[in-house]
């Protein structure tokens, strides 16, 4: 057999290589494997951590997308009139509203409501594997900034220039135009924090990594943190609000107890 | 209570009503028959204390339980002083520390006050009566003296008369508070016009935009779509004396929207830098930092008066009190990549002020 076919198959690699296609069908096969070999090679580096979630968890994100969001954001996310487009928001938004309950949202008003979240843990992963996938945008924070752990006087200082005008000094939130608020970041989860500052949801502008960097964005969600863990050491904050709130406790109580003493001690004792 | 001299009569009811109009002519006034009567004082109604032996020795004991009571606020003050002392670094400390001070120092006080008022109200003799109000005229013989007085002072210190002291003492008395009118005008800018110092900040042409509060230089690259950035010009960190005073009126907001939602005239369309434009940050009505910036609506919001601008469009004012629109900062980038000054904001910066043009 062996013996037999050997010329066989020499006559045959003759008659291949002679054949005018067999240089091109060699190029196109060479080519096939380099760009095959790259190809597998920068999706392995440029998404490492998008591997993580498979293309099932994409397809699971897809049908939920689908069904629940894109009523406004469009079957594609490209947004229409009554919601934007999510194209490039990346996984750190889609965690932020959804996770929050923000998103879906219940009815249209000034502002997208805190609300009881509407998805489970590993539904939001899928909805933001899936919005993840369509352009890159800022990822899910690395677990490491999220400790609470770092520089709480540093974050101070950054809160006061870059959060406190709206958030108010002590996370306490306050009012924006038209019936829109910051929120108060009262028991707000380190994650979420984080996410807020990389995407700037709503009306808040986005904090890059360039402005804030990853580490004093871990100072600043110290700082909210210590706020949450520690007392204010005046005793009643009462809001935290301000004059508004102490103005308003000493018309009532202080002027009111004055007013009562005074009464008291020019009634006459009976 | 003490009587005073005045008060002659013990609670009769006052009957000056009645004596009207006697002293009129008759015929020259309509004496009204149903003018309403003066009720007179309420009648005097005993307290409890004086006809209830065992009420007044309540009061009593209620009394001194109150002082007895104030003696133990005031050392609970003191130990709770010891007890919870302020521990640095510990929050918690200084509130513990407030609240029991507090606590014992608004017993002592209190004790004492609510004790000497129930003392006074409850057990000191409850006389009442009338003190009729004194005549606001001297009489005559007073008011003479008082005229002769003065005419014996004026002879006997000559000041009517030495007119070279009368006149020199009133120079002195007005020079005297001149050297605190000089002394207050050292107190501002020196050699300048005090007006020049508020028409120019640390702005020049090139100075590179930089993050507040590091300080490092801002790449256009770096301001990301919807990003807003606290901006101080570079080298403000490195100046000693008077950063402060600098920051005050140099401090910027830089923003970044879509080129296309910027409405700009035609003379300031090289202000910006695609989409990227820097406001100043000091609010035209009194001079709030107005960085509260909506990325969405595009709109910035003064926290102390509501003042809100229109980034788009120049940051107008459409709403507030403020009159002006925030000064804008004309940037560019240099050829490194990093955004700086074309030169220092063309008006001057915050609230109006007398020279302003």
């Amino acid at each position: 057999m062996t013996t037999i076919s050997t010329p066989k198959q020499s006559d045959g690699r003759k008659a291949g290589r002679r054949s005018p296609l067999a240089s091109v069908a060699l190029i196109a096969i060479g080519l096939l494997f380099t760009g095959g070999a790259y190809a597998a090679f920068s999706t392995s580096t440029a998404s490492a951590e998008t591997n993580a979630a498979s293309q099932q968890t994409v397809g699971e994100g897809q049908k939920l997308f689908a069904a629940n969001c894109a009523t406004c954001h469009g079957l594609e996310a490209a947004g229409t009139n009554a919601g934007p487009s999510l194209i490039g928001v990346g996984a750190a938004s889609v965690d932020f509203q959804v996770g929050t309950g923000r998103m879906p949202m219940q009815l249209n008003g000034p502002q997208a409501e805190k609300k009881a979240v509407q998805f489970t843990d590993e539904q939001i992963v899928s909805l933001a594997a899936y919005v993840a996938s369509l352009a890159p945008g800022p990822a899910l924070p690395d677990p490491s900034l999220l400790d609470a752990e770092g520089d709480a006087a540093k974050g101070a200082e950054l809160f006061r220039i870059n959060c406190a005008m709206c958030h108010n000094v002590a996370g306490a939130g306050g009012a924006l135009t038209q019936g829109k608020y910051a929120p108060a970041l009262a028991g707000v989860t380190e994650k979420h924090i984080y996410e807020a500052m990389v995407t700037g949801p709503q009306n808040m502008p986005v904090f890059n990594d360039m402005n804030i960097s990853p580490e004093s964005k871990r100072d600043i969600i110290t700082y909210l943190k210590y706020l949450d863990n520690n007392p204010s050491p005046g005793g009643f904050a009462l809001g935290a609000l301000g004059p508004v709130s102490e103005g308003l406790f000493l018309w009532i109580f202080g002027l009111g107890s004055i007013v009562a003493l005074t009464v008291w001690i020019t009634a006459k004792s009976n | 209570m003490a009587k005073d001299d005045n008060s002659g009569k013990d609670l009769t009811a006052a009957d000056s009503s009645s004596v009207g109009h006697e002293g009129a002519p008759a015929g020259t006034a309509v004496v009204v028959r149903d003018a309403v009567a003066n009720p007179g004082l309420p009648p005097h109604r005993p307290r409890v204390t004086d006809l209830n032996p065992s009420a007044e020795r309540r009061a009593e004991r209620t009394v001194y339980t109150l002082f007895y009571l104030s003696i133990v606020g005031s050392v609970f003050a003191i130990v709770a002083y010891m007890v919870f002392p302020i521990i640095p670094e510990e929050p918690d400390s200084v509130r513990l520390n407030n609240l029991f001070i507090g606590l014992g120092l608004t017993l002592a006080l209190l004790a004492i006050g609510i004790g000497a008022v129930h003392w006074g109200k409850a057990l000191m003799f409850d006389h009442e009566g009338v003190d009729e109000r004194h005549p606001v005229r001297g009489s005559d013989e007073t008011r003479e003296r008082a005229v002769e007085i003065f005419h014996e002072a004026n002879v006997e210190s000559g000041i009517g008369r030495r007119t070279l002291i009368r006149n020199s003492l009133i120079g002195a008395l007005i020079a005297f508070p001149l050297p605190a009118v000089v002394l207050f005008r050292g107190l501002g800018p020196q050699d300048t016009n005090p007006a020049a110092a508020l028409e120019h900040t640390m702005w020049k042409k090139g100075t590179r935009l930089a993050i507040d509060p590091t300080g490092t230089p801002i790449k256009a690259s770096d301001v990301t779509l919807g990003s807003a950035f606290h901006v101080i010009p570079e080298g403000l960190q490195d100046l000693g004396h008077g950063k402060l005073e600098e920051k005050a009126k140099a401090a910027v907001l830089l923003m970044r929207l879509k080129p296309e939602d910027i409405n700009e005239p035609a003379d300031k369309k090289d202000w910006s830098y695609d989409g990227i434009v820097a406001y100043s940050k000091i609010c035209t009505h009194v001079g709030c930092p107005v960085a509260l910036y909506e990325q969405q609506t595009h709109t910035l919001l003064c926290p102390c008066h509501q003042s809100q601008f229109d980034v788009t469009n120049q940051c107008e004012v459409i709403f507030g009190p403020a009159k002006r629109p925030l000064p804008q900062l004309p940037i560019t980038v240099d050829s490194e990549g990093y955004l700086i000054a074309q030169s220092d904001f063309t008006e001057p910066v915050g609230p109006s002020f007398w020279e302003r043009n």
